[in-house]
């Protein structure tokens, strides 16, 4: 990308091939993916005071339970879990940096007959989808789950495993991500927020405060900011945050060989627990109530962690669509415009940088993504003219 | 290594730490006790093993975690000493549980 800075102004200028507005996970891993297709690309970051989801996860590549009204999702999750460790393979390659995927198998602890039932119920309808991926899931009673986790507490009376459910290191994941991208052809602008987005000549212009970016090819990756970016762009996109909090602890020996849901051992040692929803508006601060509640749970599902000492506490902000299904979307009035929005950005991470960005480096997005497109909001599109 | 800039008056209580007697003045912090008796190091760090011991003393640093009466990562200076206190120094990671 060609760089230069007026001395008038102290603004620089910068072209690419591609300009990824978000520099969090998902747009990394876009990137990264564009990088791979030998795009020349330019990543327009906020600084560090952004509201960043990235911040705020359960570092699981989780399949289970996923895509119930929607099993063209499951079977985008189940692809990006089949590709993950060949997308951590090929982050150790680039960068020697272990993101520490693993695949052990994911269970989902239930505390009493009816929360048991739900869950049973909620998977049968889930595979009875016309369509639905097929893989393998079971419902086990606690004879079963005491075999797999000896520690479960008296209340746990069954749950659900996925054998394909795994997690990964999602600080070492980010890491590796820059890591990898800087290198030729990639520039990564912290501090550069897209005000506003001109298409002048088949040229995309992204101005922000410091600087302009030309680029042939844009995609919104920036979270929360799609909702005010895509507008630009001739896109919809109408996302809200939804607050999730996260609790965790010092570290520990290993103890932990499964990925669950809500609690989780990072290979570091690092107990992270917390599930919770909270439509919050844009307060991310955590909230002793819901922290006291995630503790319990997680206490009840394994008592041994009552004797483990917080670390910290945190809040952060998902990027949730209407009907909590991802939005991917290319521009029909601005060819090249493409948008990007999920709250699953370390599961689908491997599809975002091994599928999705070589559509994106193509510059049209596959049949089998159009399901994901904003248009199946319209009214227009449920009635049949 | 450290030495008290007064001899202090009042009563002794007696700890154990690792098992060894140690004999520290009521009033002390934990960390105070352990630094006295010449236990410089009460832990290893969970992520390279190296040793860490008392250091800021006023309950910030959060290096001096040991295990106090079977409850592990307590910090050792915001804690009194008490007769009959069982400390154990903590190696690497703790086991959870335990």
């Amino acid at each position: 990308m060609a760089s230069n800075t007026s001395p008038q102004s102290g603004h620089s200028h910068f072209e690419a091939d591609v300009a990824v507005i978000g520099g969090g996970l998902l747009g990394s891993a876009i990137a990264w993916g564009l990088a791979r297709e030998r795009q020349r690309v330019t990543i327009l970051d906020e600084g560090d005071a952004a509201f960043r989801p990235s911040r705020g996860n359960a570092a699981l590549v989780w399949v289970q339970g996923k895509g119930l009204g929607m099993p063209e999702y499951a079977a985008w999750t189940y692809r990006s879990s089949e590709s993950w460790s060949r997308f951590a393979a090929l982050l150790k390659e680039e960068t020697g940096i272990d993101v520490g995927f693993q695949r052990p198998g994911g269970i989902d602890l239930c505390l009493s007959e009816a929360e048991l039932a739900a869950c049973a119920d909620g998977l049968k309808r889930l595979h009875n989808q016309p369509h639905m991926v097929n893989y393998p899931h079971e419902i086990l009673d606690r004879t079963a789950i005491e075999k797999m986790l000896p520690q479960i507490g008296p209340e746990v009376v069954g749950g659900s495993f996925c054998p394909l459910d795994g997690h990964c290191n999602v600080l070492r994941l980010l890491r590796a991500l820059q890591a990898s991208l800087a290198r030729p052809g990639v520039t990564y602008l912290a501090n550069h927020a897209v005000e506003r987005i001109e298409r002048q000549g088949g040229v995309f212009r992204l101005m922000t405060p410091h600087g302009i970016c030309e680029a042939e090819k844009v995609v919104l990756a920036a979270g929360h900011a799609n909702a005010r970016l895509a507008p630009m762009v001739g896109l919809s996109v109408s996302v809200r945050p939804q607050r999730g909090q996260i609790i965790v602890t010092e570290r520990v020996r290993p103890f932990l060989h499964y990925a669950m849901s809500g609690i989780g051992q990072t290979d570091d040692g690092s107990v992270l627990l917390g599930t919770s929803v909270e439509e919050a508006g844009w307060d991310d601060h955590v909230t002793t109530p819901v922290l006291a509640a995630i503790a319990d749970r997680a206490v009840r599902k394994l008592p041994l962690l009552g004797a483990l000492r917080v670390v910290r506490s945190w809040a952060a902000l998902r990027v949730m669509t209407t009907d909590g299904f991802p939005i991917y979307d290319q521009s029909l009035s601005h060819p090249g415009a493409f948008s990007a929005s999920c709250h699953s950005g370390v599961t689908l991470a491997a599809n975002h940088a091994l599928a999705l960005a070589p559509m994106i480096a193509a510059g049209n997005l596959a049949a089998d993504l159009h399901v994901f497109s904003a248009r199946r909001f319209d009214v227009s599109q449920a009635i049949p003219a | 290594m450290f030495r008290r800039l007064s001899q202090p008056e009042g009563a002794t209580v007696r700890l154990t730490v690792d098992g060894w007697p140690v004999t520290a003045s009521a009033g002390d912090n934990v960390a105070a006790a352990l630094l006295e008796a010449g236990f410089l190091t009460c832990r290893t760090t969970p992520v390279s093993g190296a040793p860490r011991g008392p250091f800021c003393m006023m309950g910030v640093c959060f290096e001096c975690l040991v295990r106090i009466d079977g409850v592990g990562s307590r910090q050792a200076c915001l804690t009194p000493v008490r007769d009959g206190m069982l400390l154990e120094t903590q190696q690497g990671k703790r086991e959870a549980g335990r």
